[in-house]
């Protein structure tokens, strides 16, 4: 992608190093969002895809280096104008994070709750305008507990609209869903991104699917990011990176074996013990 | 031996990490206790699930403590032939031992066990993270009602734990055993002092539901964030309050009654 202007980022990484314990899970990443686009991050499962967008919450702070989130460093900035950007951005949980004491009404109405002192009547409103957009307006009274995987992160996605946030970051909002619910989902992150003029971030795993909705994808391995371009340029990539993980190869630059002694050797070790 | 030192080291500083992060956690609630003023309905709401519905617990074991301290009274004074003193006895070993001490233990088991759960559940399935992203602090919205409501419902069952006691004991003396009504009263007003004896138990439930409070949201909070961590927590804030309610009751109690 060519150099953009940091006006036109929403979120720009540089130089992010994180390690947990003695594991590197960024060595060195940078990455830039673009302002009112779908940006994807892939990678296989365990590359801290979750720790990225935590990271850009300001939920965790790295080792070194930095990420601008509005053009100000989330990690540096006081606790309120931490709050102050938060309200600007939503994280939709691959669980869907919803409050299992609360129904659904109440759930999408908490963040409204928390942060403005609106009149009954007009939270109302705009509490089923969200679930409307979502399709659940009709599944208002109903508890958390009662709802399926899909109709939970539906739910979850209205809630995180309910402020009128710039960003939202969905974590592997595809996983374990049945094909007419990733399509579902598929269709509400192109919407709300293009009639809000949102910026999104997608880190999942599903290739095809984010080839579909996404603008511009980068790919992460081993704690760097290995490729990035359009969904078209990454599917022509000779990175064998790319390749393995676009075409779901079992074996590749990420191994097939956790990383173990000599076969040959092991099999006779028990018998010599 | 080395391998033993090394063990007693490991635990002990491990020990030592925890105090200071229950303490420092400690801080950040008083910190946030502020923020409660103006929407006292949170606390509200927790005062029902942590002080309501522990009252069935507490007042049916209040009163068969009672019962049971009414028998075992009368059978010790009748054979001095002071069981009119039995009002006494069981007054006041319900207000200034049994009732803050037993409620704390069994309020550990009903309310503080449910807290950490919650808590902890509430971490592991990241509504806590949830809250935080959406800019709200779950320390002012969850933790702080909570603790609050803990450390305000803990006297208050103390408190109807020796009532609902002294009517059972009441019930078993009085009742059943033919100890004279009047002096089952009397002798209870005469010698019960109301600083001395009242005030004391109200300072140990006061203290008790403070510890219990604290251990109780704090395990919650710290907990492992899976189903094998909630359930240690959970298992930690009952065994950890007894142990911190029982040693600080003695310690209270050679401080208040004196002379040990």
């Amino acid at each position: 992608m060519a150099e953009l202007h940091d006006d036109a980022l929403m979120v720009k990484i540089r130089d992010l190093r994180f390690a947990h314990g003695a594991r590197v899970i960024f060595d060195g990443v940078d990455i830039d969002i673009p302002r009112g686009k779908i940006t994807a991050i892939m990678g296989p499962s365990g590359t801290g895809k979750t720790t990225l967008l935590k990271l850009i919450g300001g939920q965790l702070a790295p080792s070194t280096g930095s990420v601008l989130v509005e053009g100000e460093d989330i990690h540096h900035v006081s606790r309120d104008d931490l709050y102050r950007l938060r309200k600007r951005m939503s994280l939709l949980f691959q669980t869907g994070a919803l409050f299992t004491d609360l129904t659904v009404f109440e759930n999408v109405a908490f963040p409204l709750r928390e942060h403005t002192h609106l009149p009954e009547s007009m939270l109302r409103d705009l509490v089923l305008m969200k679930l409307q957009v979502v399709g659940l307006r009709g599944a208002r009274d109903l508890m958390p507990a009662e709802l399926s995987g899909g109709m939970a992160r539906r739910v979850a996605l209205a809630r995180a609209i309910a402020l009128d946030p710039a960003m939202i970051m969905y974590d592997e909002p595809f996983t374990g869903q049945d094909p007419i619910t990733v399509g579902v989902i598929m269709q509400l992150i192109r919407m709300l991104n293009d009639t809000l003029g949102l910026t999104s971030i997608i880190v999942s795993h599903d290739v095809h699917e984010l080839s579909r909705v996404s603008d511009y994808m980068y790919m992460m391995a081993a704690g760097k990011i290995v490729g990035h371009g359009t969904p078209q340029e990454l599917g022509h990539s000779g990175s064998e990176w790319i390749r393995q993980f676009m075409g779901g190869l079992p074996d590749g630059p990420v191994p097939f074996h956790y990383p173990a002694a000599d076969y040959a050797q092991d099999l006779l070790a028990g018998v010599s013990a | 031996m080395i391998d033993w030192f090394q063990k007693l080291g490991r635990s002990s500083l491990a020990l030592f990490e925890r105090l200071g992060r229950g303490g420092l956690f400690l801080m950040r609630v008083f910190a946030a206790i502020p923020s409660l003023v103006p929407r006292p309905r949170l606390v509200i709401i927790q005062l029902y699930s942590v002080g309501v519905l522990s009252m069935m617990l507490i007042v049916i074991s209040g009163l068969n403590v009672g019962m049971v301290l009414g028998l075992q009274g009368y059978n010790t004074l009748v054979d001095f032939g002071a069981e009119e003193s039995l009002g006494q006895v069981v007054a006041l070993s319900l207000v200034r031992e049994l009732g803050p001490v037993v409620a704390a233990l069994l309020f550990a088991g009903r309310a503080g066990s449910a807290l950490t759960a919650e808590i902890g559940l509430m971490k592991a399935t990241e509504q806590l993270s949830g809250m935080e992203m959406m800019a709200v602090d779950p320390m002012k919205r969850v933790i702080v009602p909570r603790f609050i409501a803990a450390i305000i419902s803990m006297p208050l069952l103390a408190a109807m734990f020796s009532a609902m006691g002294i009517l059972g004991g009441y019930f078993v003396g009085v009742g059943l055993l033919g100890v004279d009504s009047g002096a089952f009263w009397s002798q209870m007003q005469g010698k019960v002092d109301f600083y001395e004896d009242i005030m004391n138990g109200l300072v140990k439930s006061v203290v008790f539901g403070f510890v219990a409070a604290w251990i109780a949201v704090f395990e919650g909070y710290d907990a492992v964030p899976t189903t094998e961590g909630v359930s240690r927590a959970t298992t930690r804030t009952v065994v950890h309050t007894a142990f911190a309610v029982l040693g600080l009751d003695f310690i209270l109690t050679a401080l208040m009654f004196g002379s040990v």
